[in-house]
């Protein structure tokens, strides 16, 4: 058996790691320079030097304008570019456990797990207990969801790749078909329980990006520190276990680890479609197959596209937004056509 | 073969006209009009229905016709129409939103009224006309569409004649999806008196944009109506947590008015209680 991975090159190229730094860059900086409203963008500098310690600077903003530039634009691109790294990284991981391109984040019932849960909260809430438990209903739906794919997914006494995929699916089919009923039964949640499907980071706050972040450590730290096993469960469970990596246990870590990537995500953006399949692939097609590339450039690139996607879905009709999810894939399926027919890996 | 198909064509209008014009045959289906028993799948239809003193008429209503109390609410959806279950209350009108069951309620034999939502007032007042010839009470409904217009009317000589209008956001949910001039609220909003912010978004499109929160921020409306209550468990307490909400000038100044999102969403007889809503928020400025 012949796998990519053996021909494609493992090292990671500075020039990669410095092209992904840059992109995060001029997210950040278009991200808080651009917006609906326009504020001169020596202003912008002033204000965000002002908040700097020993600096010492006057920021020449009004009080609104201060506070879009540092409580409306710096948490949401920051938060953007927090969920474009999990999604992304998430997706890679998934591709590799599972050894299946077209596997994305929310394969194992995440997105139809947490599509319940915040259903459920969306038709129950009052004005008494208002929306505020919906990211909480979020990630503990997603996890549950891939909890219960988990533990249903054996075959034949053991969990196969083949055998988790299968479950995922029967799972999302069978939690979606429970949330579609209860939608029905609650029409008028309808345009409520679809916004959120459409991902937002409208509402994006410092609340938010505080939830994730230990989230976006904890993960980007497993997931970096797994990126050779990744590589060596690539080329089949037999082989990982003849090469002495414990399969069973590995794979549980690594899906644990990117459900919960996912879960975090999904609670503070709705569901974000296309980035955790798009940004692998895309890295991969760029760089050739080894996930210690992978994982580390989907981290970095998935961060950027998703900042940008998200300053395209605020400006492009500005003041009024565009959700998030229609911007990813139609801004994300031509570029990854793109890359594919560009790419000399496109052929295989 | 020209001729007899003219002079068949001759008969029908004949037929049709004298039909049409005997007073006994009027008077025939204004009777039977008032028998009819009716099903509304229409909140809006519900209260319009017993708005005009239809309201005996009105078997069974839709589960989100919540006004008035006494409408006899059941588990039928306006959403998914299941017209064996209407015909389970041996109604033989329907008032719906769309036809999405007209061909089902054909086959049964049930007539289907269709009353979409209202774009304008005056589209209001025809659904009311409309439902008044429907149910018999022709006279009621005419009554009412008057005290509407004489109400409004009344409430549109009590807004503040101010040289600069107040600008306002009109909040649908808490993702700030708001509505412009081009729909029935805004056209309320503008009658009160307001300049609508949501007007600098989506010019074309439906009239509903999700606005920028950094654009309403920065737009500094002087009064803010929450018409997400009920749904999303808005209040001008939360709305001040928001980040840079705080800078508004409704909020600081105490001009954020919360309204029954129901009332806010119907195009019924109600209007007046959210127009006078709106011009008393104007008025509070």
């Amino acid at each position: 058996m012949t796998h990519p991975a053996a021909v494609a090159p493992t090292v990671l190229r500075p020039r990669w790691v410095v092209g992904g730094v840059v992109a995060v860059a001029v997210a950040l900086v278009l991200g808080l320079t651009v917006g609906a409203v326009s504020l001169p963008v020596s202003g912008v500098v002033g204000e965000l030097l002002s908040h700097l310690p020993f600096v010492g600077s006057k920021s020449s903003l009004s009080a609104p304008q201060a506070a879009i530039v540092t409580e409306l634009r710096l948490p949401r691109v920051v938060l953007g570019l927090l969920v474009g790294a999990l999604l992304a990284s998430a997706g890679a991981c998934y591709q590799g456990v599972f050894r299946n391109p077209l596997v994305d984040p929310y394969l194992l019932g995440a997105a139809a797990g947490a599509g319940l849960a915040v259903t459920v909260v969306i038709i129950s809430v009052t004005a008494a207990t208002g929306s505020a438990g919906l990211p909480l209903a979020a990630f503990a739906g997603a996890l549950g969801a891939v909890g219960l794919s988990w533990f249903v997914g054996r075959a034949g006494g053991r969990r196969s790749a083949a055998s988790l995929l299968l479950a995922g699916i029967a799972i999302t089919s069978f939690l979606t078909a429970i949330q579609t009923y209860l939608q029905q039964r609650n029409s008028d949640t309808i345009r409520q329980v679809y916004s959120w499907i459409l991902g937002r980071l409208t509402t994006a706050d410092w609340g938010d990006v505080l939830l994730v972040l230990p989230y976006f450590l904890i993960t980007a730290a497993v997931l970096l520190a797994h990126r050779r096993v990744l590589d060596v469960l690539a080329v089949g469970d037999e082989e990982a276990a003849a090469l002495g990596v414990p399969v069973a246990r590995t794979r549980l870590v690594l899906v644990a680890t990117a459900s919960m990537a996912t879960a975090a995500a999904v609670s503070v953006s709705g569901l974000i479609a296309f980035v955790g399949i798009i940004i692998p692939h895309a890295v991969r097609l760029a760089t050739g197959s080894s996930y210690r590339i992978i994982i580390p450039l989907s981290i970095l690139y998935g961060a950027a596209f998703l900042a940008l996607a998200d300053l395209v879905a605020r400006t492009a009709l500005a003041p009024a937004e565009i959700p998030i999810g229609v911007v990813t894939a139609f801004v994300g399926a031509p570029f990854f056509i793109l890359v594919l027919r560009t790419s000399p890996e496109g052929r295989a | 073969m020209k001729f007899r198909t003219s002079l068949l064509f001759a008969l029908l209008v004949a037929l049709c006209v004298s039909l049409g014009a005997t007073p006994a045959g009027a008077a025939r289906s204004e009777a039977s009009n008032a028998d009819r028993k009716i099903v509304s799948l229409s909140p809006t239809a519900t209260e319009m229905l017993f708005a005009i003193g239809a309201g005996d008429q009105v078997v069974a209503v839709d589960e989100q016709s919540n006004y008035p109390t006494d409408a006899p609410v059941t588990d039928l959806s306006g959403i998914d129409v299941n017209a064996e279950a209407i015909a389970g209350y041996k109604a033989d009108l329907v008032v719906a939103q769309d036809d999405t069951a007209k061909g089902a309620l054909d086959a049964l034999g049930i007539k289907l009224l269709v009353l979409p939502a209202a774009n304008r007032l005056s589209e209001t007042y025809a659904q009311l006309r409309k439902l008044g010839k429907a149910t018999g009470h022709v006279d009621e409904a005419a009554a009412v569409v008057t005290k509407m217009t004489a109400d409004l009317a009344g409430l549109r000589a009590e807004v503040p004649d101010s040289s600069s209008k107040p600008r306002t956001f009109y909040e649908l949910d808490d993702t700030l999806y708001s509505a412009t001039s081009k729909t029935f609220i805004g056209q309320l909003l503008r009658q009160a008196g307001f300049r609508n912010i949501a007007d600098a978004a989506a010019e074309e499109g439906s009239g509903y944009p999700q606005l920028s929160s950094e654009y309403v921020v920065d737009a500094n409306p002087a009064v803010i109506f929450l018409a997400d209550t009920k749904c999303c468990g808005q209040t001008a307490a939360t709305v001040a947590q928001r980040p840079g909400f705080d800078t508004i000038a409704a909020v600081t100044k105490g001009h954020v008015v919360t309204l029954d999102d129901d009332v806010a969403s119907r195009w019924g007889p109600r209007v007046v209680e959210l127009f006078r809503e709106l011009v008393r928020a104007n008025q509070a400025l």
